[in-house]
């Protein structure tokens, strides 16, 4: 267990240093006029632009930049291009939105896939079953910035049932303005999961029905529900669990930027298009390390809960 | 053998039909069946034969949308074929038990063993958990798994083969059942450890009086464990009798296929093992005509029409079998052939 962690720590230094020295080079590959003419405003006199250019190392070669660049990342001041504002700051002011944000939509996909994928595999070839595997693949299918402009139009202005994007602390305005703005972005969020979920459960409890345990557990006495909660589902879960520490990582590590641009809740995700579109390196660099940690430290937690799980599945 | 107490366990022209795609399948057609008490009936035949679907039938477990099943199947006089689903619950685990082929499979892998059994307990009897628990452990103890007390928090795949075909039989008789139904219990496991289990399913029935329903196609398990066999083809019983009756005088070719296609220590090995030519017919289309004839090297025009499972020897009951041949002729055409098989080499080619 204790290698195990270490093996995988190492892993991620190494998975941070390649994911930052790509998303630099490609930033640099990218014509991005100079940054230090940007940085220093309208009124700048050569000297300024020439501190920059000697501060930020654009007056020496690629790898030299990108050392000056992780220095400030590591110490923590690192500011964006465009309006000079410390990125670490900014991700803070964001970070809780994107969290609420995503917490709420994997509760909610976790729950509406498992009953949906429950319900759908104990009327397997049913008409239900089939209602349900269809509206699975639209929720799959359906774009999140499609759909979630349609329900800010339809529900938000037209309706006015819901708030028409927006965060709002739970500091400011209690929970349940808080719950009620994140409502539609959770929903819209979660959809794709929804039908994700309930279509890998029902695959899985149908192949899991026809195990010899299950079997066994029926030879014991036990009733129908009895066979499905205690056999079936805990072992069709492992899978589904798995799949929700990775898809959790990945929606905080920036699989949330169209739900969050499309209802404007000011999150992480929101601040990194902002930054990819002004070609503001900086903040992008720090997000993307920031995701990546994510989804890194959420696999290892994937990997060992697998273990916990399953016994037959041993770390190493 | 011949008890004349009420039998435990009375199976009455029992038939299962599935109705698949490719056609309504007869897997158990019109099986009858008497155990008594301490007894081991085997029931015998190759894969496809029905016996497997016999005994899962007598557990309720081929119930579904697409099974038709017809018969009886009384066990103290109550039938199990037309008990609704949640009488026949509490029936399954607790009066009647299963051991099932592969012990791996069959046990829940993400589960410690001592839960298992516990949880049979907990459905049947209104023990508690720490009550249920002191059950397991002397379980375990008596169907011979050294250091019961750790092994109780095993998971099966931490055991060794025998060891968790040991630990389905403890949880089959965990609620001391009357009828204990073995479907091919030896036949995952390795030779030695099958001599074993043998052992302890013999020991646990003399003990406790248990009914024991043996499905096989090992004659060897028969010859060592069965006082009765039924030797089962195409869903039908084809011959009955106590184990010295069906080794010492097997009437229907089928059995003497049977007998054949074991290798024997006490006779020099053939170069090719013997075995019966051609393969089950197909249960969807079957017809009047007996349903071994086509493989049946001695087949004559009465095999038109599959006689009734009788007995050929009026002056000795208790050994029917429904093939049309007369007994004597099928003692005449009951030769052994030079490398071990039985009356089944065609008539002009067997050396007598």
């Amino acid at each position: 267990m204790g290698r195990f962690i270490i093996r995988r720590l190492v892993g991620m230094v190494i998975v941070l240093f390649a994911v930052s020295v790509i998303v630099f080079a490609i930033f640099n590959v990218i014509p991005n006029g100079a940054p230090e003419n940007r940085m220093a405003g309208k009124q700048s006199t050569p000297q300024q632009i020439e501190a920059i250019r000697r501060e930020w190392g654009f007056d020496k070669p690629i790898t030299t930049q990108y050392v000056k660049m992780m220095e400030k990342l590591a110490t923590g001041d690192l500011v964006s291009y465009q309006q000079q504002r410390n990125v670490f700051d900014e991700i803070k002011q964001g970070l809780p939105h994107t969290l609420s944000l995503a917490i709420g939509a994997a509760i909610l996909w976790m729950a509406a896939g498992v009953a949906l994928g429950v319900y759908s595999a104990t009327r397997a070839g049913g008409k239900t079953d089939f209602a349900i595997n269809v509206l699975a693949l639209i929720g799959i299918s359906v774009p999140v910035f499609w759909l979630g402009a349609l329900v800010n139009y339809y529900l938000g202005y037209k309706l006015g049932w819901f708030p028409n994007g927006g965060y709002v602390e739970v500091a400011e305005g209690g929970l349940w303005q808080w719950a009620y703005h994140l409502f539609m972005p959770w929903t819209v969020l979660a959809l794709l999961f929804i039908g994700v979920y309930s279509r890998v459960l029902r695959g899985t409890i149908l192949e899991t029905q026809n195990e010899d345990f299950v079997r066994t557990a029926r030879a014991k006495g036990l009733s129908e529900k009895q066979v499905m909660r205690r056999h079936v589902l805990r072992t069709s879960m492992i899978p589904i669990i798995t799949l929700w520490g990775l898809d959790f990582g990945i929606v905080i590590g920036g699989g949330a930027i169209l739900t969050e641009a499309v209802f404007d809740l000011q999150g992480v995700g929101q601040y990194y298009a902002e930054s990819v579109s002004q070609l503001d390196v900086p903040p992008v660099m720090a997000i993307t390390i920031l995701g990546a940690v994510f989804i890194v430290v959420l696999n290892t937690i994937v990997d060992i809960l697998y273990a916990a799980l399953d016994p037959r599945i041993r770390l190493s | 053998m011949t008890d004349p107490a009420v039998p435990l366990l009375a199976v009455d022209d029992l038939r299962v039909r599935f109705r698949t795609e490719e056609g309504i399948v007869r897997a158990v057609d019109g099986v009858s069946l008497d155990l008594r008490a301490g007894e081991v009936l085997a029931i015998v035949g190759e894969s496809g034969s029905g016996k497997s679907v016999t005994a899962l039938t007598l557990m309720g477990l081929t119930r579904g949308p697409n099974t038709d099943i017809e018969g009886a199947a009384r066990l103290h006089g109550e039938d199990l074929v037309s008990a609704p689903d949640d009488r026949l619950r509490r029936i399954r685990g607790a009066e009647l038990a299963i051991v099932f082929q592969d012990p791996l499979s069959a046990l829940n892998p993400v589960q410690r063993v001592g839960k298992q059994i516990t949880e049979q307990i907990l459905v049947h009897e209104d023990l508690d958990r720490d009550q249920a628990r002191d059950r397991v452990l002397e379980l375990l103890k008596r169907v011979g798994i050294p250091q019961a007390e750790t092994r109780i928090d095993a998971f099966p795949h931490e055991l060794s083969g025998g060891m968790r075909q040991r630990v389905m039989i403890a949880m089959a008789l965990s609620c001391k059942p009357k009828v204990l139904i073995a479907d091919e219990p030896t036949t995952a496991l390795d030779v030695t450890i099958q001599a074993q289990i043998l052992d302890l399913i013999r020991g646990l029935k003399d003990q406790t009086g248990l009914g024991v329903i043996l499905v096989t196609h090992d004659l060897g398990v028969v010859a060592e464990l069965a006082d009765r066999v039924a030797v089962m083809y195409a869903g039908r019983i084809v011959e009955q009798g106590t184990v010295d009756e069906l080794f010492d005088d097997p009437r229907h070719p089928y059995t003497w296929g049977l007998l054949g296609s074991i290798t024997r220590v006490d006779r020099p090995r053939p170069a090719r093992l013997p075995s019966i030519g051609g393969s089950p017919p197909s249960l969807t289309a079957l017809g009047t005509a007996c349903t071994f004839a086509p493989r049946c090297p001695h087949r004559f025009e009465a095999c038109a029409t599959e006689p009734p499972l009788a007995d050929a020897d009026p002056e000795h009951p208790g050994h029917p079998d429904r093939c049309a041949l007369a007994l004597d002729a099928k003692r005449a055409l009951r030769v052994v052939a030079a490398d071990g098989s039985i009356g089944l080499a065609a008539p002009e080619e067997a050396t007598t």
